[in-house]
């Protein structure tokens, strides 16, 4: 912290980690002078789990039911990023069905993801109402994930290979039975906030970040597309089967927390845009490739030979990972989701490095928060989209 | 759609997606229904500002391609409305830190060419102070747009924004809940949920555990205890089987992996105890979660064995 040593009426006060608004247990030293911003440092590590040494001490398997503790309001891309990892490490290929249901799952949970970014973000900048409303909308979320997965949040649904089970029946109808219901939910709260002269007072202008910065600090996601950079990884290194859909990606030029939040709002839209293509193009067949539950071992095995070994319906613990490493991604709510990791022709993965977009995109918060007032920390801070879990894993 | 509204299509929905159970009820023939297809356009149009829904329906000319522009990104002046002004200027004076930063990084003749366009592009006299030249800039483009000033004095007049909020807070006022009043009302349940662990027996009574030990093996969160011997009648049975309900992280892959069933997740969801000893379940509590919880776990696997 540098500081002039002659400066004598300044403030120092913590915000957090037991602040409302600091998404968690986010801990801020911020130097005041009078309201204004003169520095301002994040301390992390209050939600600190040792996720990735836990990871070196399961097989990929056993490790899946923990993912969903890293970024607990996207689940579904922590679990798609567990799978995306070794799939792609020892080429395994999933079925169309499997994809297309994995498609549909990412995009609710992203869904359900702005949804809570909405919240609160309005929630810390003076609005509660909206945080009431999109609480609805989400429990319908969580209503279709559990029906298809067993659990609201820690669902544990996508497999090596494929996803648990299959869809039951009748949820494709109440999925898009949702899908109309939520763009009438969407209009509601762009009738709501977007023209609103407080929100916009509050948030225009403020938390200015250009283009080039956004790249220079290594942003992703909807922080990187608000100034104008149209950089996502759906369209730009397509994973799962979203080359299929017909989607636009969501930008704005200017830059600021006004921008971050049109950016969300039109991202929930084209979420929804795909969960319907998605679910009128599913294609039958199975929705796991039993495959990948074959031991590695035995990889040269005929069909059906008397060494021909796999696990018919059980999870299989014994996955191994050759010996090779890798970095794979997906673009998460919150921005780029990427793994590292290194194999080490064992069960346990040697390595397994986490990059989470919340931990980036939150390093650029000193530098926005700095001359601006007191209050607009809670602006800039809601408009990155952080989650704890995630940050300190 | 019934005229009746959003809140109406919220319980609607809702009540749809709850009490309906999933495995009933005919499939309706997606492709011929045109209202599953198409989106639905919205029951009102939002009065989006036509700064904001020009910003939000850019022109990609160039979503595919690979956007990182080499030159300095200048941030493109939206047309605001007056209130904004200070805001706007903040932006803007941002946005002209930081192009000085930039040109002082190209050197001199690009800051030459860079002024020279910043200055002479904009048509304002070139000597002027730069803030006060924004200023009428702005002042200009505002008094051009009578419309916009037309609807700003009407907005701040009859404070429709405020009005159009607190008409749709008021609109939920007199709708009914979607809240469920919890431990006398209890939201449906799927037939996959994980909950509360049980030790299943035959209908002979006999119980199902075999001490494969595979579910021991699985627990990600080595959560379960096993240990086992031969009975008198020569089969192999469980001496123990030990689950620490809070270690466990509820996964399920105990019951994936089990091959008899015997061990499974029930529905319930509500065993919370004062102490942590009553959570270290021994087999005795969870064999007699599975004679109390029997007909409702039975009903699930049914169910769900179409699936798995």
């Amino acid at each position: 912290m540098s500081l002039p040593l002659t400066r004598k009426d300044l403030m120092i006060v913590n915000m957090g980690p037991q602040h409302p608004s600091m998404h968690g247990v986010l801990r801020l030293i911020v130097t005041l002078d009078g309201e204004d911003v003169i520095d301002c440092e994040p301390i992390l590590g209050y939600l600190h789990r040792g996720m990735e040494k836990i990871a070196e001490n399961r097989t990929i398997i056993q490790y899946l039911p923990y993912v969903t503790r890293w970024d607990y309001l996207a689940t579904m891309f922590t679990e798609a990023i567990t799978v995306n990892a070794p799939e792609f490490l020892e080429n395994i290929q999933i079925p169309q069905r499997a994809s297309y249901i994995r498609v549909i799952m990412l995009e609710l949970s992203r869904i359900a993801s702005h949804l809570l970014w909405l919240g609160p973000f309005m929630a810390d900048i003076g609005a509660q109402t909206p945080f009431f409303y999109i609480f609805r909308e989400r429990e319908l979320i969580y209503d279709l994930f559990e029906a298809a997965t067993g659990m609201r949040m820690m669902h544990n649904y996508f497999r090596i290979g494929g996803v648990a089970a299959d869809l039951p029946y009748g949820w494709m109808d109440k999925c898009l039975d949702f899908c109309d219901y939520f763009l009438r939910g969407v209009v509601e709260y762009q009738q709501l906030i977007t023209q609103n002269p407080i929100f916009l007072e509050r948030v225009e202008g403020v938390g200015f970040i250009s283009g080039e910065e956004a790249v220079n600090w290594g942003l992703s996601g909807p922080m990187l597309r608000a100034s104008g950079i149209q950089w996502d990884l759906r369209k730009i290194d397509p994973y799962e089967s979203y080359n299929q859909f017909d989607w636009k990606v969501q930008w704005q030029k200017e830059g600021d927390s006004l921008a971050r939040y049109l950016v969300r709002i039109g991202e929930m839209k084209e979420s929804i845009k795909i969960i319907q293509q998605a679910v009128e193009k599913i294609p039958g067949g199975p929705y796991e490739n039993l495959e990948a539950r074959r031991f590695k071992n035995a990889k040269n095995s005929e069909w059906n030979d008397f060494e021909y070994r796999f696990l018919g319906k059980k999870p299989s613990p014994n996955f191994e990972l050759s010996k090779q490493e890798l970095y794979v991604r997906v673009e998460a709510p919150k921005g780029e989701l990427g793994i590292y990791l290194v194999g080490d022709d064992s069960l346990f993965p040697w390595r397994w490095k986490i990059r989470p977009p919340g931990f980036i995109n939150l390093q650029i918060l000193p530098q926005l928060v700095k001359k601006m007032k007191l209050a607009d920390i809670m602006t800039i801070l809601g408009s990155i989209d952080i989650i704890m879990g995630e940050v300190d894993r | 759609m019934p005229a009746s509204g959003i809140a109406a299509r919220a319980d609607a929905g809702r009540a749809c997606i709850l009490s309906d159970p999933w495995t009933c009820g005919p499939p309706k023939p997606r492709p011929g229904n045109p209202h599953r297809v198409s989106l639905l356009p919205p029951p009102r149009a939002p009065r989006l500002h036509p700064t904001i829904s020009a910003a939000t329906n850019p022109q990609p000319g160039s979503s595919t391609s690979l956007p990182l522009d080499p030159t300095p990104s200048h941030p493109p002046r939206r047309r605001r409305r007056g209130r904004s002004t200070m805001a706007t200027l903040l932006a803007r004076q941002a946005a002209q830190a930081l192009r000085a930063r930039q040109t002082a990084q190209l050197g001199p003749f690009a800051s030459a060419m860079q002024g020279h366009l910043r200055t002479y592009f904009n048509a304002g006299t070139p000597k002027r102070f730069k803030e006060d030249e924004e200023k009428e800039q702005l002042a200009k483009e505002i008094a051009k747009d009578w419309n916009a000033v037309f609807e700003r004095g009407i907005n701040t007049l009859f404070l429709t924004e405020m009005v159009r909020g607190l008409s749709l807070t008021l609109k939920y006022f007199f709708d009914r809940n979607v809240t469920i009043n919890y431990p006398f009302e209890k939201g449906p349940l799927s037939p996959r949920f994980r909950g509360e662990h049980a030790l299943r027996r035959y209908e002979s009574g006999e119980e199902r555990c075999i001490a494969c030990k595979l579910c021991e093996a699985i627990c990600p969160a080595q959560a379960i205890t096993i240990e086992a011997e031969e009975r008198e009648d020569g089969s192999r049975r469980t001496t123990r089987y030990d689950i620490d309900m809070t270690k466990c992280i509820y996964c399920g892959f105990c019951q994936e992996a089990c091959p008899v069933d015997a061990i499974v997740e029930g529905p319930n969801f509500e065993f919370a105890t004062e102490t942590h000893e009553e959570l270290l379940y021994d087999k005795e509590k969870l064999l007699e979660n599975g004679d109390r919880w029997e007909t409702e776990i039975a009903e699930n696997l049914r169910s769900e064995s179409l699936y798995r």
